[in-house]
């Protein structure tokens, strides 16, 4: 047995085995993001949610299981991860074609609203502009399926909002897949429309969220899926409020 | 210096600027305050010697010593073993930079190289390297030879140690962000790794000088027919303390330029680190 990927329009995970030590932590998971897709993956701490994503970026090898993956992908971490001596375009454009690489990094820095900053040095950005380098970064490549690795976990509740709104705007017009691994399960019914939640190195509950978009806090069906998913998270709705 | 202090931007730039001075002069006045003691001890020297306190044949007055410093810069002999000291220190750091970068890459960038090179680097730095002396002029004579391998033997340590830390050094979350990005291995070294490792680099460069400064000192007192060391060995024959103070002074002051240059260098060169703006 051993881990195969291959490439398609959707992405697909059949079978995926991930051991650290004794412990699998992903043990014969299946998942499927279908192209334009927006899932959120949700899991305690420890359940295998980075590790899952890690090896759809390519960064961990997975021991078996079958990966298929659409060509182009992007991550987003939840650090920043700019290089410092790279100005702000520079880090947005590593790895494009020289050709155009100012012009294009210059357009998705626009979409994220930071091409004020784009001769900015990376540490003199806030959290939030930080992320939004990252993810115009990511943006850039034109991504068939981004990857969103817990990005606004380490912003301020403000930050956090305006972020949450810009990535669903951005998502709505590129059309994109995405996963998003949080831990915040309102940010995955703001955002996603399928969350589906890891337990024990598998899928373990996945929901449909068919809320209408732009979606609120607080409306009847938000706070009914909320309880769903928290309670699937081992939480009741009063331990998370 | 413990005053309180904050950072203020000062025509673009931040400068740690005194609390309850913000606007005034702060940084000139800091930096005549710090003149004084200098200022002090050399007019105490000078007044010690003018009243015959300290005999001129141990430690010659400062006027003394601008004067022989005048003859010698008049006869051209200063400009002249300058220029020899200059060129040995030059050509034996370039040496030592282009070694000691060699050897830090390639120890640096690949598991076999560090196996091949680390060790035999590591025990050769334990070495006094000044201890070979009197081997280099059994191999090499008393030419230029010996005194430009003691520089660029001496300065290659700081550079392959320092740089090779800074490449082993560079952080793996920036190193999975290049992958990401689908960069080669040359665009990861060169755009990830080098970079990261520059500061290090640096700072290995600033230590290189100063030993290479105190390597041709070495050299040039022993078997140097020019240059700055041969002119104060020269002078201590004919018991000229006079000149011998010039010399130290040019030292001092080559040490002193030199530094400044790789500071000016790491302020361009790292303009991105928020240190850098603060010209510590």
């Amino acid at each position: 047995m051993s881990i195969s990927v291959q490439e398609a329009a959707d992405t697909q995970v059949r079978g995926l085995v991930r051991r650290f030590g004794p412990t699998a932590v992903l043990d014969g998971l299946n998942l499927e993001i279908p192209a334009g897709s927006f899932i959120a993956l949700l899991g305690r701490s420890g359940s295998g949610k980075t590790t899952l994503l890690r090896t759809l970026a390519g960064l961990d090898v997975a021991e078996q299981g079958v990966v298929v993956l659409p060509p182009r992908r992007a991550v987003v971490f939840q650090e920043p991860r700019l290089m410092p001596w790279k100005r702000v375009w520079e880090n947005v454009a590593l790895g494009l074609p020289e050709a155009d690489a100012r012009a294009r990094a210059e357009q998705a820095l626009r979409e994220v609203e930071l091409s004020h900053r784009m001769d900015a040095w990376p540490l003199t950005l806030s959290g939030g502009e930080a992320q939004r380098a990252g993810l115009a970064r990511a943006l850039v490549r034109d991504p068939d399926l981004l990857l969103l690795d817990e990005p606004f976990a380490a912003l301020d509740a403000l930050t956090r909002l305006r972020m949450q709104a810009l990535v669903a705007a951005l998502w709505a017009r590129h059309g994109m897949a995405a996963l998003l691994v949080t831990h915040d399960v309102d940010e995955a019914l703001l955002l996603a429309d399928h969350a589906v939640v890891l337990q024990r190195g598998r899928i373990g509950l996945q929901l449909r969220i068919d809320l209408p978009r732009p979606r609120r806090h607080g409306s009847p069906e938000f706070a009914a899926l909320r309880s769903e998913l928290l309670g699937s998270l081992g939480l009741t709705a009063e331990e998370a409020a | 210096m413990s005053e309180p202090v904050m950072n203020v931007a000062v025509g673009g730039a931040w400068r740690r600027v005194p609390l309850g001075v913000q606007g005034r002069l702060a940084i000139p006045r800091a930096a005549l305050r710090r003149a004084v003691t200098p200022i002090g001890l050399l007019v105490a020297w000078q007044a010690a010697s003018s009243v015959g306190l300290l005999p001129p044949r141990i430690m010659p007055a400062p006027l003394t010593v601008l004067a022989a410093a005048r003859d010698l810069l008049a006869s051209g002999a200063l400009i002249h073993h300058l220029a020899v000291s200059l060129l040995r220190v030059t050509v034996g750091l370039g040496i030592a930079i282009l070694t000691g970068t060699v050897l830090a890459l390639v120890a640096g960038l690949s598991r076999l190289g560090e196996d091949l090179v680390d060790p035999a680097l590591q025990m050769a730095r334990t070495l006094p390297f000044l201890a070979l002396v009197p081997l280099f002029i059994l191999w090499f004579g008393i030419g230029e030879t010996p005194k430009v391998a003691l520089v660029a033997l001496g300065a290659t340590f700081p550079i392959y140690l320092n740089l090779f830390a800074g490449i082993r050094g560079a952080d793996p979350k920036l190193v999975e962000v290049a992958s990401t990005l689908g960069l080669s291995r040359s665009g990861l070294i060169r755009h990830v790794i080098l970079p990261a490792a520059l500061p290090n680099f640096l700072t290995g460069l600033r230590y290189a000088i100063g030993i290479a400064w105190l390597s041709l000192v070495v050299g040039e007192q022993i078997n140097a027919d020019s240059g700055i060391g041969y002119l104060m060995m020269d002078a201590r024959d004919f018991l000229r303390t006079d000149i011998i103070m010039v010399g130290l002074a040019v030292y001092a002051l080559l040490g002193l330029v030199s530094d400044q240059a790789v500071r000016g260098l790491e302020r361009t060169a790292l303009a991105w680190r928020p240190a850098a703006r603060l010209g510590r």
